[in-house]
């Protein structure tokens, strides 16, 4: 165990060492271990890795680094090789050896495991060459394909802490909360809520025992959104240290104790953070004296229990005190009175994340990027970068970081490779289940949480979700709808009932049996859902069913009217036949549950309507697209 | 269940009723589910009411109230896993297993689930079967890996 820092110097003396010790010319083989990567086999990858360079006896020639997360999950597992910098792309145990001794000890570049750009052909050799990373802007995620993030040293050694021992030895706490009010940083949970004034209310409410809760909120439930679990799974350190800044602008001198809420289905980062945290204590990081000052301040971590409306503040923190996760009415703000009644400032994940950048780089590297200007209104624009999560009908899947102001056509096509398939791009659904999803005709429009706002959606935490000609928006609306009713917590009727009646409505529409007057019914409970719920799950539910009427009213008149969907997704209103491009090999009748397809060896093959499901089965199954949806 | 385990678990929280969620948690990661008996024992170990344990107990989606299955297969239902496809894999596991989503087949081996994302997008459509990944699922890969733990139907 190290000895802790006892003040801002000693820190400083400390990375120097660390820096010493570490020769940069040293190989460094980072292999990513995020979620995507570790699905597609990246922990056997490394298991590999060491026993190969045990076996050659390279302990002393390489470092072997498992990161968090990369982003480009597309194309893992993925592996970078310093110093050169090769990026390779779906790597295998097999090719740990080449790896070795072609790329770690002669520093050569391996073709073979080098990503192609599909459209240029042009071969990457490092990450920066690759399209998916060109384009991006990556400040938060920017040691994610560096750092061990179990070492507190990696952290250490690349600057970590440096916004702490500053802000200790050379800002006042007020000093601190003005540069985060004059950054005009947002709430990158959804709300897009301006942190410096949230901090400044909750440093100005009474206190009188000197107790104010500083929280994280990783209770990450959007689906589709991952960026807070790649931050704290994969920088963990980042995270706390801004909570720790945070702490001691808002709190000291006083009593500031620090929690971070993480989602149930996150047990890694729980993992990362608790030793994390563990290392922080044993510097001298975290807990009383912090380097030597008379600030103290320490975090826990509290699992959630999956509930998605634990991502609201009140509810969260009902959570934290041990009571079901109901919002309450926020008459009085949790600023001046939330956890245990007392002032509590909660904020995301990733807005914790931006706050020692922005001490270390300065309020103007920040406000320097982004849109709008808030050098008198922190409202004034979007500052910063933001993180999001592209997923669905896109090549390149991961999680992108972009300046603030990016439009979505740069986000999609120039980072994202554009549609899978070569089909059409339709929408892409923004913000959650709370957003709204966006036609081809916004694809100019700059993302920033006021613009997305004005288009009937909203920046949520950051997942993008594209859609291609093959999804149904009613039936895109009707899965958003079931999530929120799911996810509902009864405590209003207008959310609990109305969000019920709009599932069953659209139920219907997706059935076939839509009637005249369902859109304007919808219309109307929508609206009393939105404005008698008591928190944003409510007032929020119907934006992705409205946003999907607003853009395209026309495919709800086909279900309606013609009683068709145009993207042949919702069951009762398709057909499955077979064609004459049928061979007759029998496959899809071995296949079909229901024993719904008949027909001889080498002839064609017919479906019986009435025993048919719709399951689709035999489309997937043949190989000789014989069979039609109409 | 021993209810000496749930002791022990309470204890570690020194009894505090703000405890109550990792308390659920500890219980059902030892157990796989949350018996009566031990959310009794709780309610009295912590003096609260039983019903306000119950509450928590049906509140959160982590907990069951029921027995689950030694194998336990989730289907991600997140939004990219939707658009590519994943309610036609609960579907056909539903079929196949003779369950609904949330249910345990009685011979008390495998638990169908769902989960509303896991993150891991970029495979989507994805099931996890006892902790592991499976991405890019279709119907012919499922019976691949269900026939890995002995299900066919």
């Amino acid at each position: 165990m190290r000895a802790r820092l006892t003040s801002p110097q000693a820190l400083e003396k400390l990375r120097a060492e660390i820096a010493g010790r570490r020769d940069p010319e040293k190989p460094v083989l980072s292999i990513c271990a995020g979620t995507g990567c570790v699905a597609y086999g990246s922990l056997k990858l490394a298991d590999a890795v060491r026993e190969e360079v045990e076996k050659r006896g390279l302990g002393d020639k390489l470092e072997v680094r498992i990161n968090g997360c990369h982003g480009f999950c597309e194309r893992g597992p993925l592996v970078l090789c310093h110093p050169h910098g090769f990026f390779y792309q779906r790597v295998q145990p097999s090719d740990v050896g080449e790896i070795l001794e072609q790329s770690i000890l002669a520093g050569q570049p391996i073709e073979r495991l080098q990503y192609v750009d599909p459209v240029t052909g042009a071969r990457a050799v490092k990450q920066q060459d690759v399209g998916f990373y060109k384009h991006q802007m990556r400040v938060l995620l920017e040691y994610n394909g560096w750092i061990d993030p179990t070492s507190i040293e990696d952290y250490i050694a690349v600057g970590g802490y440096a916004a702490l021992a500053k802000a200790l030895s050379t800002m006042k706490p007020e000093e601190v909360l003005d540069a985060i009010y004059k950054s005009g940083l947002r709430g990158r949970g959804g709300g897009g809520f301006p942190a410096g004034v949230k901090w400044k209310e909750c440093r100005n409410a009474p206190a009188p025992d000197g107790v104010r809760y500083i929280i994280a909120n990783g209770d990450e439930g959007d689906p589709g959104a991952f960026m807070d679990r790649s931050l704290m799974e994969g920088n963990p350190h980042l995270v706390i240290e801004g909570m720790i800044l945070g702490a001691y602008a808002i709190a000291h001198p006083g009593h500031p104790v620090g929690y971070i809420y993480v989602r149930n289905e996150y047990p890694l980062a729980v993992e990362r953070l608790g030793l994390a945290l563990e290392k922080a204590r044993e510097l001298g990081l975290l807990g009383e004296k912090i380097l030597g000052t008379d600030f103290g301040f320490d975090i826990q971590i509290n699992r959630g229990g999956g509930a998605f409306v634990c991502g609201e503040s009140t509810a969260l923190m009902a959570s934290i005190e041990g009571f079901v996760g109901e919002p309450r009415a926020k008459h009085i703000h949790t600023v001046v009175q939330g956890l245990y009644n007392k002032p509590t400032n909660l904020n995301n994940v990733e807005t914790w994340a931006n706050v020692p950048l922005i001490l270390t780089r300065g309020v103007d590297w920040f406000t320097s990027i982004g849109t709008g200007d808030v050098s008198k209104d922190p409202w004034g624009g979007s500052k910063g970068t933001k993180i999001f999560a592209l997923v669905g009908k896109v090549n390149n899947t991961g999680l992108v970081e972009v300046p603030m102001g990016k439009t979505l056509r740069e986000i999609i096509f120039d980072i994202g490779g554009g549609i899978r398939d070569g089909r059409q791009f339709k929408a892409v659904q923004t913000g959650g289940p709370s957003g709204g999803c966006l036609p081809a005709s916004h694809l100019d429009m700059p993302v920033d949480f006021d613009r997305l706002t004005e288009a009937g959606s909203m920046m949520g935490s950051g997942g993008m979700i594209v859609m291609d000609d093959s999804t149904c928006m009613v039936d895109v609306a009707r899965y958003f709808l079931h999530f929120l009713a799911d996810e509902s917590c009864g405590k209003c009727v207008t959310c609990r009932e109305g969000l019920k009646h709009l599932c069953k409505i659209v139920d219907r529409i997706c059935a076939g049996q839509g009637r005249e007057g369902d859109l304007e019914l919808l219309d109307e409970i929508s609206l009393t859902v939105e404005k008698a719920s008591l928190c944003a799950l409510g007032q929020t539910a119907p934006n992705p069913l409205r946003s999907t009427m607003r853009y395209f009213r026309d495919e709800y008149v086909a279900h309606i009217r013609d009683h068709k969907c145009p993207a042949k997704v919702c069951k009762a209103l398709i057909t499955f036949g077979i064609n004459d491009k049928c061979t007759g090999c029998m496959v899809c009748a071995r296949n079909c549950p229901t024993g719904a397809i008949t027909g001889e060896r080498k002839k064609l093959h017919v479906i019986d309507q009435s025993k048919c499901i719709r399951c689709g089965v035999c489309q997937e199954v043949c190989k000789f697209d014989a069979v039609d949806v109409a | 269940m021993d209810l000496a385990k749930v002791d022990r678990i309470v204890d570690k929280y020194q009894g505090s009723p703000a405890a109550l969620l990792p308390i659920l948690q500890d219980i059902q990661a030892q157990e796989n589910w949350l018996p009566r008996e031990a959310l009794q024992r709780v309610a009295d170990k912590l003096q609260v009411p039983l019903t306000r344990v119950y509450g928590m107990a049906t509140f959160f989606r982590a907990f069951s109230l029921k027995p689950r299955g030694k194998h336990i297969c989730t289907v991600c239902m997140g939004t990219a896993c939707h658009v590519r496809g994943a309610p036609k894999l609960v579907e056909k596991i539903e079929r196949d297993m003779k369950i609904r989503a949330g249910e345990t087949t009685p011979d008390l081996e495998f638990t169908l689930e769902t989960v509303n994302c896991v993150g891991a997008c970029a495979l989507g459509p994805l099931v996890i079967l006892d902790g592991t990944y499976h991405g890019n699922i279709t119907s012919a890969k499922l019976d691949k890996v269900l026939k890995g733990i002995g299900r066919t139907k």
